[in-house]
């Protein structure tokens, strides 16, 4: 029996060994010798994989060329509440570029980002923006041009579940506010998110998810979603998918941050506020523009040479509210999805 | 004579179809050495990857108190989508154990050309990735998928329906239900059953009484663990699901929509119920499965 629990106290011994070398603090150790690149890494979405791998190719050479240093940029991509969450639970993230506010403000509460944040990098800290568009089958066969048509006869609509989704969430959004947008009241709002969501047959839990139900599994007369996301989209549809902008919709904006506590622990700061700063810069905003992120600022540039910017009325999320008050209200537990789904109720 | 034959058949079961309980009189020296260092490592194993973060998981959940459990918990849709979980698994698992009973005796009884390859590929759904199982699904049952043109204008929707969930929980569970069985029906010994055919019993009453007593332990296991896997499924199921609330929205998924919200304890209420409730179905399997292996014996 001693023998026994002699080995059990080792057992332990090693695992806790094991433990408190992955939690060992890697200071400085970027900052010392100029041979070794710097490493970065990006926390992000989904949808901006491409992106940012163009990006992080022209921003190493560039920085390399200012600074003289190499610098190395690892991206991470998933669903954009679950990466805030990894990045809360101890990923080592130097900046996050994340799908919407609460997102970024959920790492700032856990301490992890300093508060003011937003007042860093210019708008807001938010370089770029997208607004939701419809994707429908070739030549619109239900004739679907505004946000009123969506409830019409028997069209039925993909979109994924706001409360899994950023995609979906601004979607919920975009609806709800071209009610008040065009002079419509709260209940007005209600009755149309009410009618939209009772003909999404589906709910995926993620923008790639519905993205495949619409095009892929021909599920449903139209998918909402970012104008980004919609261009991939029809490019890969072959023709079969078509965009169409409504008169007006909702401003996407995705925030991006400096990880404080973990460029400050691992001595990358410098690199990484260069980084996003990069993403305001004419090269980053060319990058930007073909990737169909339409890029903050004056004279944004065209996605493509020749091409402009479709027009579109964008209202943004001020007019629900903002954000903190417009998560708990229609995407917290019981609030206004959730009420849709009730039972005999609204 | 030879009905007093058949009812005093002695149910000779294989060594390995007698479960567990077999290794219990066994008191002479043990053929493999160190038994405190293999119940350390045992004990270390368990430990440190199933209990210690269970419990992790229970005392987040606690920290909400009994009332905030509850009211986390226990929600109308929170409801609908245990009866869900619970109700698809049950019949998969229903599912898979039967199916997996016959294509384990064609595999283990019949030879066949081409069954090491179909042997092969019963481990399939182990190895794929389940989202993969559940969007190769959700596109075949699709009204203009290549089954679903056939099937949807009968009025069978496999994609986006309870249905759909059941299928892709079949296809999940299947390996388990076959491959407890197969070497059990392996093993039977076959001149029992000659005995028993030639003392007289028809086929029917040799499959009862003969073979079926000695396969129905192995059997109630396979249906255990296509339960128990069924129930943790969530990559294939939300791709075919529709994720409808009250109607195909699994338990997970509001897992996930609680951990969007940021709400880590709420999330957590969900898990520990369901995970109570499975652990709670898995005894009632495992005592009747134990129980059948000692009547086998």
């Amino acid at each position: 029996m001693p023998r026994l629990l002699a080995l059990v106290a080792l057992g332990l011994a090693i695992v806790s060994v094991a433990a408190g070398c992955s939690g060992r603090p890697r200071d400085a150790v970027a900052g010392i010798d100029a041979a070794t690149p710097i490493e970065l890494l990006n926390v992000s979405y989904d949808p901006t994989r491409e992106l940012y791998r163009d990006i992080n190719q022209v921003f190493a050479r560039h920085y390399a060329e200012v600074h003289g240093r190499a610098v190395d940029i690892k991206q991470s991509h998933a669903a954009s509440g679950s990466q805030a969450r990894a990045v809360i639970d101890g990923l080592e993230a130097d900046v996050v570029t994340l799908a919407v506010w609460p997102d970024v403000e959920a790492v700032t509460k856990a301490g992890l980002v300093r508060s003011d944040w937003e007042k860093r990098f210019d708008n807001q800290s938010v370089p770029y923006h997208s607004v939701v568009v419809f994707v429908v089958r070739k030549s619109n066969p239900k004739g679907i041009k505004d946000w009123p048509d969506l409830v019409k006869g028997d069209v039925s609509i993909i979109t994924p579940n706001p409360k899994t989704s950023g995609n979906g969430k601004y979607s919920f959004l975009a609806a709800w506010g071209s009610v008040l947008a065009t002079g419509g009241g709260e209940d007005d709002a209600k009755a149309f998110v009410t009618d939209l969501y009772r003909r999404t047959p589906v709910l995926d839990t993620g923008a790639r998810a519905a993205t495949a139900t619409f095009s892929q599994k021909g599920i449903g007369d139209v998918h909402l979603t970012f104008e980004n996301e919609a261009h991939l989209e029809v490019a890969e549809s072959g023709g079969e998918l078509e965009i169409v902008y409504p008169p007006r919709s909702i401003r996407v904006d995705p925030p991006v941050a400096v990880v404080d506590t973990n460029v400050d622990k691992k001595g990358t700061r410098h690199a990484a506020e260069a980084y996003l700063g990069f993403l305001y810069s004419p090269e980053g905003r060319a990058i930007i523009a073909k990737h169909h992120y339409r890029p903050w600022g004056e004279n944004p540039p065209p996605p493509a040479v020749g091409e402009a910017w479709p027009a579109i009325v964008a209202f943004d999320i001020s007019l629900l509210g903002g954000w903190e008050a417009a998560t708990p209200k229609f995407f917290g537990e019981g609030g206004v999805f959730d009420a849709i789904y009730q039972p005999n109720g609204g | 004579m030879i009905a007093f034959a058949i009812d005093s058949l002695p149910l000779t079961v294989p060594p390995t179809a007698s479960g567990r309980d077999g290794g219990r009189r066994r008191r002479r020296p043990a053929v493999l050495p160190g038994f405190a260092t293999s119940a350390a490592i045992t004990s270390i194993v368990v430990l440190s990857l199933i209990v210690f973060p269970l419990a992790v998981l229970v005392l987040r959940a606690a920290s909400l108190g009994p009332g905030g459990f509850l009211a986390a918990a226990w929600t109308p849709r929170a409801r609908a989508a245990y009866a869900v979980s619970l109700g698809a698994s049950l019949i998969a698992a229903v599912l898979s154990s039967v199916l997996g009973l016959v294509v384990a005796w064609v595999l283990a009884r019949i030879r066949f050309p081409g069954r090491r390859l179909l042997d092969a590929l019963v481990d399939i759904p182990l190895a794929l990735p389940t989202a993969v199982a559940g969007l190769v699904y959700s596109s075949l049952y699709v009204p203009k998928g290549w089954l679903g043109q056939w099937l949807v204008p009968l009025g069978i929707k496999g994609a986006y329906s309870y249905l759909g969930i059941v299928l892709v929980l079949v296809f999940v569970s299947l390996p388990f239900a076959i491959r407890v069985v197969q070497p059990v029906i392996e093993s039977l010994d076959r001149d029992t059953e000659e005995a028993a055919r030639i003392l007289g019993a028809s086929r029917l009453q040799t499959f009862l009484r003969v073979v079926l007593p000695g396969i129905l332990p192995a059997f109630v296991t396979g249906f255990a663990l296509s339960l128990a896997r069924a129930l943790g499924e969530y990559g294939s199921v939300v791709f075919i699901s529709g994720n409808m609330p009250f109607k195909t929205e699994i338990a997970p998924v509001l897992i996930v929509s609680r951990l969007e919200e940021f709400a880590y304890a709420e999330a957590t209420t969900v898990a520990v119920l369901l995970l109570a409730m499975s652990l709670t179905l898995l005894i009632v399997v495992n005592t009747l499965q134990q129980r059948l292996a000692r009547n086998a014996q």
